[in-house]
């Protein structure tokens, strides 16, 4: 395969004080507000944040006036003695994502995690670990060196794990040591990947190793070792069962940013992994399974969302499903001839990345609102919150129509991109995949919608008034990532010619490309979903239960078989043989 | 077979060990215990490499033995948060242990209709 691999940076660029900056300001938040305590953590919380989103924007301004990567070396020793940090495209869109993101659970969460004047602990902690989590998300980023890469990976495990247990149940407990359990087992497989990248190579630099790396045995059991590592802490399936209960228990303010950023924290260093260091390497079996996984993801995850009684829980595993699409992209990036890291089908798998950040979010924090304000949050008696929480009903049904693919969001450009990918390598199996899967994800929206939009039975009560602020914000990010196909991508990441341009999205003829996923996801609805008595009582219900019927027993029946296997792939020890034979697959799959 | 290739197997081994009760132990206790043996294992790997990239004029190369300390403190506050977790579980519920299922599976309608 012909690859140019990247030029060794030997001095740092002008702009590189940005990245130091944007690691170090978070990191003084969390300082400053642990050394302050109490009531000053928010405070402290709020004079970070536009300080880091604005260090966001500096840097992709900076980005696109040189042109070339941001580079710092730290101490400014040049790698392989010293370590740099880099900024390049890729870093630069998810830092600016992580930081509207961040400021936006940071406005939202105000209303939640304000300090009380008894004051808790809850509160503060909460404030830390969210700049914490900001400045290891920002590190995974920037760091040029995988051992560097190492450390970011377990701040981020340590900052997000607290996050799920914060309101101290047992059962969020469990959920945090299990998550913590997992990832640690997947850090261990990481690190001990880079020791024999070390052994073979002699350094960690992701520049100097693209240079250096061989198809050799060293070689392939590191990748594989730390592909299935990243992949437990990623929780593609089957290694997902630490996930629905983290994501599912935590506050909502905490599950936006657990399932919004820090599952893509993992997955962006794979994708270093892959494209930075070992681009040059034969991989296209790997590439495949790795794909093979994702569309597994899709099926399991969003036929168990459509199958689960509770709101947040059906956002955890759409969660799920949402990991599965983002693996799509390798086998169409390493499928062609071009350099892996040029290639459309990388661009689309980010955009997406980016646009399920922005729009899941979203749904969480829309989720929260509803649950403070009903109690509960049972999907089949949801009905009549459409008129009393609209702005949160309306954030969730963008953020769904988002990630469903209405143009212009950033996930339609993400399927135009992969789809002419697919195209072009012609794997004519991924794009029904990712046909599939948009039918999939409108399934489960279509579902919440239905009911949520249902008339009430008797008056809906709201048993706390809910924060304006905290919908506003919901509804700005499901907006946010409702436009995100408009961004000028090209100045960051490569667009191939052919990409639908901004005209080409607000046509029409786009727009009704949305009819068939949505028609597909009402099927599916109907007949996977849990709906009560509420499908007999809908306008031409029983004809309609009338004409499915048989379909829907079938349905319901396959639906209980993928809980049933998912309950077993969720026990410990069928996960943890999961890590093994998949990274022997791997091992097998990258040699051929 | 060279001292260098012994500490290799040697550390092979302890990962192995390590592998085996996260996997197979029911406890969070010894999986804690058990993610330790597996980081030490990987420890000890770090210093067979440093061993092997031994230069002219020094016993090995110093890269590696810096990766392990910064390996062992993070192993270490993962191990102190893991155990805290741990405690505050057993505190709360009066039992620590992961195998019940809290993700909300409990089914009221078992048609699933």
């Amino acid at each position: 395969m012909p690859y140019s691999a990247p030029v060794l940076d030997t001095a740092a660029t002008t702009d590189g004080f940005l990245l130091v900056l944007s690691l170090v300001v978070p990191i003084a938040g969390v300082l400053l507000a642990f050394v302050a305590g109490g009531r000053r953590g928010e405070r402290i919380a709020f004079a970070t944040m536009p300080l880091g989103f604005a260090i966001a924007i500096a840097i992709l301004f900076a980005l696109r006036r040189t042109g070339g990567p941001l580079v710092y070396l730290l101490g400014g020793w040049a790698p392989p003695l010293g370590v740099a940090l880099r900024a390049d495209g890729l870093s630069a869109v998810m830092m600016m994502t992580t930081a509207a993101v961040i400021c936006a659970v940071g406005v939202y969460a105000y209303a939640d995690f304000r300090t009380p004047a008894g004051q808790t602990r809850a509160p503060s902690a909460f404030w830390m670990l969210l700049l914490a989590v900001w400045s290891a998300l920002n590190t995974v980023f920037l760091g040029g060196d995988l051992f560097t890469l190492y450390v970011a990976l377990e701040l981020l495990t340590f900052a997000a794990v607290p996050l799920v247990c914060l309101d101290g149940r047992a059962e969020t407990l469990q959920a945090a040591l299990r998550y913590l359990l997992f990832a640690l087992f997947g850090s261990a497989l990481y690190l001990v990947g880079t020791a024999l990248l070390y052994g073979a190579y002699g350094t960690l630099d992701m520049v100097l190793l693209s240079h250096r790396i061989r198809v050799e045995p060293a070689t392939l059991v590191a990748a594989a070792l730390m592909t299935v590592g990243l992949l437990a802490k990623t929780a593609l399936f089957p290694l997902h069962l630490w996930l629905p209960p983290a994501h599912a228990g935590a506050p909502a303010a905490a599950s936006a940013v657990l399932s919004a950023l820090v599952v893509k924290g993992s997955f962006f260093i794979v994708v270093r992994l892959w494209f930075d260091v070992m681009p040059g390497l034969v991989i296209r079996g790997g590439a495949q399974l790795l794909a093979v996984l994702g569309a597994a993801a899709i099926v399991f995850g969003s036929v168990i969302a459509l199958r689960q009684q509770r709101l947040k829980l059906l956002i955890a595993y759409s969660t799920l499903a949402q990991i599965g699409y983002l693996f799509l992209m390798f086998p169409l990036a390493f499928g062609g001839g071009a350099p892996p890291l040029q290639s459309g089908a990388l661009t689309g798998g980010l955009v997406q990345t980016i646009s399920h950040a922005t729009a899941k979010a979203a749904m969480f924090m829309a989720a929260g609102s509803i649950y403070a304000a009903l109690g509960h949050d049972r999907i089949t008696r949801l009905n009549g919150v459409g008129r009393a929480l609209p702005m949160s009903v309306l954030a969730f049904g963008l953020s769904g129509v988002a990630l469903i693919g209405l143009p212009p969001s950033g996930v339609y450009l993400a399927k135009s991109l992969l789809l002419q990918a697919a195209a072009e390598t012609e794997q004519w199996w991924w794009t029904v995949v990712i046909q599939a899967g948009a039918f999939f994800t409108s399934g489960y929206v279509v579902l919440v919608l239905v009911q949520a939009l249902a008339p009430a039975d008797e008056p809906v009560t709201l048993r706390v008034p809910v924060s304006r602020v905290g919908e506003t914000t919901a509804l700005a990010l499901a907006i946010c990532s409702l436009l995100l196909g408009l961004f000028p991508w090209g100045a960051y990441l490569s667009v191939p010619a052919g990409s639908p341009s901004p005209s080409d999205m607000l046509s029409l003829k786009a727009a009704l490309s949305m009819l068939w996923p949505i028609v597909g996801g009402g099927v599916l609805a109907v007949l996977l979903g849990r709906w009560g008595d509420r499908l007999a009582r809908i306008h031409f219900g029983t004809v309609l239960i009338a004409i499915v019927g048989p379909a829907r027993h079938a349905a319901l029946a396959l639906g209980r078989t993928i809980e049933g296997i998912d309950s077993t792939l969720r026990q410990w020890p069928a996960a943890a043989l999961a890590v093994l034979v998949l990274a022997i697959l791997f091992g097998a799959a990258l040699l051929t | 077979m060279s001292t260098a290739t012994v500490f290799g197997l040697c550390a092979a081994a302890v990962v192995g060990l390590g592998l085996y009760g996260l996997i197979a132990s029911p406890q969070p206790l010894r999986k804690v215990l058990a993610f330790n043996l597996l980081g030490g294992g990987a420890f000890l790997f770090f210093g067979v490499v440093a061993r092997r990239g031994a230069a002219a004029g020094f016993g090995g190369d110093p890269i590696p033995q810096a990766l392990v300390i910064t390996g062992i403190v993070v192993a270490f506050s993962a191990t102190a948060l893991a155990i805290a977790l741990l405690l505050r579980l057993f505190e709360v519920a009066g039992s620590a242990t992961l195998s019940t299922d809290a993700s909300g599976s409990a089914d009221t309608d078992p048609t699933g209709a």
